[in-house]
């Protein structure tokens, strides 16, 4: 059959670009494990996500513009008078926490399942670096609707360098380009978040999915698949990611995008969270707001800073406490990967770690008092022992065997086939059938009247059930 | 072409120079880049002295003026705040201010060169917030030992009302002082200092 003139001109092409190599070795022919989870989603919706952050910045740049007088006006403008405007500016603003939700729990699934371990160090670290840029990024782009908030935010953050000895002021005066956050550190700081610090993110991504492609995907399992091969060389617990993982996260992509334009469209402000109420007040160098706080996913850290009574330490903490993540490889004893076979202790610090990184979240969040200071330092010293102490109680931990190959869990389906089966017992369990009373209901009807009223012998009993199981599943 | 006995130092000598000179010329490359992101000459002409008439101020009342871009206030202290700094010594971290910046004219104890009339530049010395000011006695928030004073929100930092900061508070010296002086007794000059002759 003669080839048409739709494939000469792709064969033409295809000689003298590798794109169908390139396709084949990211995607079609790029075998990722068979058993990704939940988890597994949020790498493809933080790349979902900075496109949507790319393509919405471009559009505001159009009609924003970086000048102390003008800035917060138009931001003003864009909101009312622009066509859709208003659609434009909260995708982005809101974009920029659903970046920071997707990314932390991206990083917790690396936490859970060992995914920093070797051979993956590398993938970390170029992670960790990504979050950094990120954090810049967001911090930058909050200064430039030019808000209350925008303005004593960065004023705080920058005063941080000023924390350094020696080089400290100059180096504040120096990315301030003023005595005080103006409209030098606006203008600079609409460059960085525009360009400077986008082409960071572009080449950190694409740096970690490379570094990823070459060492293979971790997995819930925390196996590495390359160990057990099929006849063809295929690993036998490894499926295309082409079509398998693309149809599987465009399911991801779905749920995703559908909480997404709820908080679009019925809660862009997120009740202060995502645009906090500060920032409707344009910037007044004179008067700092009577309660500041960071936007939500910079208050973990923000607590530390509070937490330490002393400036230079504060900074040293909070700096510390991001730096740490990236030895996170190094400080993990532990040679078993993933959650499911490690040990009860592991998992319980886990735990600690997560609750004190709420704890301090939510703190950051709240006025400084007495009390909310000492549980900021409980939390603090919690958050630094999971790490500082990691090389100590990893290299003890008890760990169950791992498999050689992919185990397999009972589908949602089977789950709640066994609930259904268990729901009566388990009803009967923590009540019991009494007679009815007597004033209700006619005399003779009596004895076959049965109310259920709750048991709290069986009650207990459950209940104990349930903790002991939890125990169990810690261990 | 004669292929044999390739000279490996003079390559390694030629690597090296070329290495050098391109680090030398990235180094004066960078002076100009990294110098244009500091303050513009226009940036640092911005610092003229501000003019403030003081005549209509009651006792108590704090007044905010704007110098260099900061927030700069001047506080007329009743004789029963006056009284209240000087019982405050022991919780103060610099209660003297030797480690904090001010002009000789202002360096004593309540840090003004009129003891009624304070004037300090209204910025944290911990990261940049400007303090509240919270002249009432004990309120419910602050607690049984705040005693009259400023009250950062931010990292929550405590001056007292001659801007000396506490002890186990973040902030690490004094709010500053700048530079004044008084034209007359109700006009006052900030960005100016004091003439020393007269003190």
């Amino acid at each position: 059959m003669k080839p048409s003139r739709l494939s000469e001109c792709g064969n033409w092409v295809l000689d003298r670009f590798p794109l169908t190599k390139f396709w084949n070795e990211h995607m079609a022919h790029y075998y990722a494990p068979k058993n990704f989870n939940f988890f597994y989603f949020f790498g493809s919706l933080a790349l979902l996500v900075l496109v949507i952050q790319i393509i919405t910045g471009i559009l505001l740049t159009m009609n924003y513009k970086p000048d102390a007088k003008l800035a917060f006006d138009s931001v003003e403008y864009i909101m009312r008078d622009v066509p859709w405007g208003w659609l434009v500016r909260y995708m982005h603003s809101t974009g920029a926490s659903a970046f920071f939700i997707v990314i932390y729990l991206h990083m917790f699934r690396g936490l859970i399942y060992g995914s920093f371990k070797h051979p993956r160090e590398l993938i970390w670290i170029f992670g960790m670096l990504l979050f950094v840029a990120l954090m810049a990024e967001a911090f930058m782009g909050y200064l430039l609707p030019w808000g209350q908030m925008s303005y004593w935010g960065a004023q705080v953050i920058i005063s941080l360098f000023s924390a350094i000895p020696v080089i400290g002021e100059e180096l504040s005066l120096w990315i301030r380009g003023d005595y005080v956050v103006a409209d030098a550190t606006l203008n600079r700081f609409f460059a960085f978040h525009v360009i400077a610090v986008p082409l960071v993110l572009i080449m950190l991504v694409f740096m970690h999915i490379v570094a990823l492609h070459e060492v293979g995907s971790n997995n819930p399992d925390g196996i590495e698949i390359k160990e057990s091969k099929d006849p063809w060389g295929h690993p036998v617990d490894g499926i295309p990611f082409h079509p398998y993982y693309t149809v599987k996260d465009i399911v991801g992509v779905a749920v995703f995008l559908l909480f997404f334009a709820t908080v679009i469209f019925y809660m862009p402000e997120m009740g202060g969270y995502f645009l906090e109420h500060a920032n409707f007040i344009p910037a007044d160098p004179m008067k700092t707001p009577e309660h500041i706080a960071p936007v939500w996913y910079f208050t973990p850290f923000y607590s530390i800073l509070r937490a330490i009574p002393d400036k230079f330490a504060g900074v040293i903490a909070m700096g510390a406490s991001i730096f740490v993540l990236f030895l996170l490889p190094w400080l993990d004893r532990c040679k078993v990967k993933s959650i499911r076979y490690r040990g009860g202790i592991f998992k319980k610090a886990l735990l600690l770690f997560v609750v004190s990184f709420f704890g301090l979240g939510y703190l950051g969040t709240q006025p400084v008092t007495p009390t909310a200071t000492i549980f900021a330092r409980i939390f603090t010293a919690i958050y630094f022992g999971f790490f500082m102490l990691m090389p100590i109680y990893t290299r003890w931990e008890k760990t169950k065997p791992v498999p050689k190959t992919l185990t397999k869990l009972h589908s949602l389906e089977e789950q709640l086939h066994t609930l259904e089966e268990q729901l009566p017992a388990l009803l009967d369990e923590i009540t019991e059938l009494k007679p009815m009373a007597a004033e209700i209901g006619h005399p003779a009807f009596k004895s076959s009247f049965f109310t259920r009223r709750p048991n709290t012998e069986g009650m207990r009993n459950v209940i104990s059930r349930l903790a002991k199981k939890l125990k169990g599943s810690l261990d | 072409m004669n292929n044999e006995g390739v000279d490996k130092s003079k390559r390694q000598f030629l690597t090296t120079a070329l290495t050098v000179v391109g680090a030398v010329g990235t180094g004066y490359l960078a002076v100009p880049f990294l110098a244009q992101m500091q303050p513009s000459v226009k940036a640092m002409a911005a610092g003229a002295p501000v003019e403030v008439d003081i005549s209509k101020m009651e006792p108590g009342q704090l007044l905010r003026v704007a110098w260099r871009g900061k927030p700069v206030w001047i506080l007329n202290r009743t004789p029963e705040v006056l009284a209240t700094l000087a019982t405050l010594d022991s919780e103060l971290r610099d209660p003297l201010s030797d480690e904090s910046e001010q002009p000789p004219s202002s360096k004593n104890p309540v840090r003004s060169i009129k003891p009624e009339i304070f004037v300090a530049v209204g910025l944290c010395t911990h990261l940049g917030c400007s303090p509240t000011f919270r002249p009432e006695i004990a309120p419910n928030d602050l607690g049984e030992k705040w005693k009259g004073g400023f009250f950062c929100p931010c990292h929550g930092s405590w001056f007292d009302l001659a801007g000396r900061v506490y002890r186990g508070v973040p902030a690490p010296t004094n709010l500053v002082i700048p530079p004044y002086r008084f034209v007359t007794d109700t006009q006052l000059i900030i960005g100016e200092p004091t003439e020393e002759k007269t003190a």
